[in-house]
């Protein structure tokens, strides 16, 4: 791995920032990755300079969904089996307080204008909408049995939530308040996400082992992709966690227990390339530059750094047991 | 506190008014569910079936078919048909055929499941066998209109059989209850034992002589019983119990004569479900039961819940109520059934079996889930549990 000057000379500075205070109030150092431990109920911080685990800060129980604010002072971390989520500071990694979630909150985005969180809400069936500012409820819609992932669309203008047993993306026009279209994907859809510009939603289905492409006006699935990986039960192909590259050209696809991320090609819908990372890899984040992407590889306890220009696997690091999500900070 | 939830669940109603499509006539789906009541007389206590066993599992799925029903205007129902002992089946089936039910979950002997499938026929209506475990059902007695949920001895015995190989507890020393169904058991882990290379050292058989096993001081004879049982063994690592009718498996763990750890029907259990398991966010399954029904999720209620959601998902794929239509898509390469065991279950087309893991259960939690690792397939690995489709004896008609 080559490091740039800059970038060592950035890192050392860090170092010697980190080292002459305490480390219990140290800043958090510059390009951040937050990996919650599902079972370690613990958050990963990651230095993305040194590409090393800096610290390890106990949260609350079952840690999953993670999202920071849009100015990164804040993250919001999923606390399952308490029941709530978490407000943790970025700069002291101290709770500072929580929002009202309701049971067993799994995933949430935060809004592009960075004013709400939606959180899926199982117990009830409901996706809820949460004011940051107020930290309080504002909003809630009906939706399926155990609805799960949770995306925006860049201009804000639809919420969309999957529900796990309906199986189901429900389409939520958030100016309007009001449900526009429920639409039937594979069984298990896991997680949502919005192309660059908006003008296709990605659902995967971890049961039914496809991506559906959905085309947001129409409301329609418009085109299915599968994968066949040589040598693996099909059975073991669970797509869960999307991300596409900063220049959206590409799309990355975590695939569970077949421990690969596939690599799309974003406009043909060809699957290029699948990438060997750590066991029942399940959520994924780029860097900002859109130089590294993290996966988190729930069973193997690390995250594996993908060089997005090379499609390489660079490193694995060794986190907290269970790694379920991660979010990166540019501060 | 009140007024707040009163006010709260108005708004849903609103909420939900908003997102009713206008259609006013839904498409209508009426699913019977004919199912024995099963003895009372088990070992545990905890094991007595509860008053809704097997039925609460379809109506749960029957809710989950209803929120989707909500968005797609379609609307599922549950007509229950709970037996009394030694009531024939077919006379409940004919009212509902009549009706107009055409999709059946059933939890019967394998002789009421041949006649209610054959009675049924003529209507073009499909059966979900979600209670018998027969093989004859899935190889030569096979009925085109019978869609097997429950998963087959054969496949339990191997999901077992497969766990104990990877242990390396390879000698196994088979006791054997006195009922038919024991010796059909019995017959699965002898076939089980030579498929994956185990040794059974030496079989015995436990004559049922009657009794009820709520006596009070039962546990002084029983404490004497089991190790003149499993005395005098040849070396064995595991006692592998055939007893399906609670007779005694329940009674040989802590009291063999040698310190060996029991399988099969007591101890480690091969099932398709059990209250405990919680992996792959079946906790979700399990406290959506847990809050409707008041208490936990059995195997037959499992069965049901699935055989139910089958219904729901190829209805919601089709918009159809048209049996035809749904048995078409349930065997389609793009149909599979979510439910929250680690993978996708599909349907073996040959003879119309549920592709299922079996989990490895001690009651308490789930101990491991078959198929193991390394036990290879060319198309699928869940086919390496129960009969394969080189060596069945269906044809489908």
């Amino acid at each position: 791995m080559q490091t740039s000057m800059k970038r060592a000379g950035r890192a050392a500075g860090a170092l010697a920032l980190l080292a002459s205070l305490s480390a219990f109030s140290g800043p958090a150092p510059a390009t951040t990755a937050y990996i919650t431990n599902e079972k370690g109920n613990s958050i990963s911080v990651i230095d993305l300079d040194k590409l090393e685990v800096t610290r390890t800060v106990k949260v609350g129980q079952r840690p999953r969904g993670i999202a920071l604010t849009k100015d990164e002072a804040l993250m919001f971390v999923c606390l399952g089996d308490d029941d709530t989520i978490a407000i943790i500071d970025t700069k002291t990694l101290k709770e500072v307080g929580e929002l009202p979630s309701g049971p067993d909150p799994e995933q949430l985005r935060v809004s592009a204008d960075g004013k709400f969180v939606f959180v899926a809400n199982e117990n009830d069936a409901l996706l809820t909408a949460i004011d940051i500012a107020t930290r309080k409820v504002v909003s809630e819609f009906p939706v399926g049995v155990e609805p799960e992932g949770v995306a925006v669309s860049p201009d804000d203008s639809i919420v969309v939530n999957t529900s796990e047993t309906t199986s189901m993306a429900h389409l939520i026009d958030w100016r309007n308040k009001k449900v526009l279209a429920n639409i039937l994907v594979p069984p298990r859809p896991r997680y949502a996400e919005y192309n660059k510009d908006g003008s296709e939603l990605w659902v995967t289905s971890e049961v039914g082992g496809t991506v559906s492409i959905i085309d947001p006006v129409k409301h329609v699935v418009a085109q299915k992709i599968t994968f066949d990986v040589p040598g693996l039960a099909k059975e073991l192909i669970q797509p869960v966690g999307i991300r596409f590259s900063a220049d959206g050209k590409l799309a990355f696809i975590a695939m569970g227990p077949a421990n690969r991320v596939a690599v799309i090609d974003a406009a043909t819908k060809q699957v290029l390339k699948y990438l060997l990372v750590g066991q029942r890899v399940w959520q994924l984040e780029l860097t900002p530059d859109g130089k590294y992407l993290l996966t988190t590889n729930g069973v193997s306890n690390d995250v594996s750094v993908v060089d997005v220009a090379a499609l390489k696997v660079i490193k694995s690091i060794a986190v907290g047991s269970f790694p379920w999500g991660v979010a990166i900070s540019k501060q | 506190m009140k007024a707040l939830r009163a006010l709260f669940a108005a708004m849903l109603g609103l909420l939900a008014a908003t997102i009713q499509p206008a259609n006013a006539d839904p498409l209508a789906v009426k699913v019977g569910v004919i199912h024995d009541a099963h003895s009372r007389e088990t070992i545990s206590i905890l094991d007595i079936p509860p008053a809704d066993d097997f039925v609460a599992g379809a109506r749960m799925a029957m809710d989950d078919n209803n929120t989707t029903g909500r968005f797609l205007d379609q609307f599922f129902s549950v007509v229950d048909a709970k037996l009394a002992p030694g009531e024939d089946p077919v006379a409940p089936l004919n009212g509902m055929l009549a009706d107009g039910v055409r999709f059946f979950i059933i939890d019967l002997p394998p002789a009421e499941v041949l006649a209610v499938a054959d009675a049924a026929r003529a209507s073009g209506t499909l059966v979900f066998n979600a209670g018998a475990p027969d093989d004859r059902l899935r190889e030569e007695d096979c009925r085109a209109n019978v869609i097997h949920v429950a998963p087959s001895r054969s496949m339990l015995a191997d999901g077992l059989a497969q766990y104990l190989i990877w242990k390396q507890w390879r000698r196994w020393l088979l006791v054997v209850g006195s009922h038919p169904e024991d010796k059909l058991l019995a017959d699965a882990y002898r076939r089980s034992a030579k498929k994956f290379g185990a040794k059974i050292v030496e079989e015995r058989v436990y004559e049922d002589t009657g009794g009820g096993p709520r006596s009070d001081s039962g546990s002084v004879q029983v404490q004497r019983q089991m190790p003149v049982l499993t005395q005098s063994a040849p070396d064995y690592d595991m006692l592998v119990a055939a007893d399906e009718n609670e007779v005694f498996a329940g009674y040989l763990p802590y009291r063999t004569w040698d310190p060996r750890p029991v399988a099969g029907s007591a101890g480690l259990m091969p099932v398709s479900w059990d209250a405990s398991h919680e992996l792959w966010g079946a906790a979700q399954l399990q406290n959506r039961f847990e809050r409707l029904f008041k208490r936990g999720m059995n195997a037959r209620d499992n069965q049901a819940w699935v055989a139910m959601r089958m219904i729901g998902d190829a209805v919601a794929h089709t918009r159809s109520a048209d049996p035809k239509t749904i048995h078409d898509d349930l065997l389609s390469p793009d149909f599979a059934v979510a439910a929250f065991k680690g993978q996708k279950l599909t349907l073996r087309a040959w003879n119309q079996q549920l592709r299922q893991p079996i989990l490895l259960t001690d009651g308490r939690g789930t101990v491991s889930v078959s198929p193991q690792e390394g036990f290879l397939h060319e198309t699928s690995e869940l086919d390496t549990l129960g009969f394969d489709r080189p060596e069945t004896k269906c044809k489908l008609q």
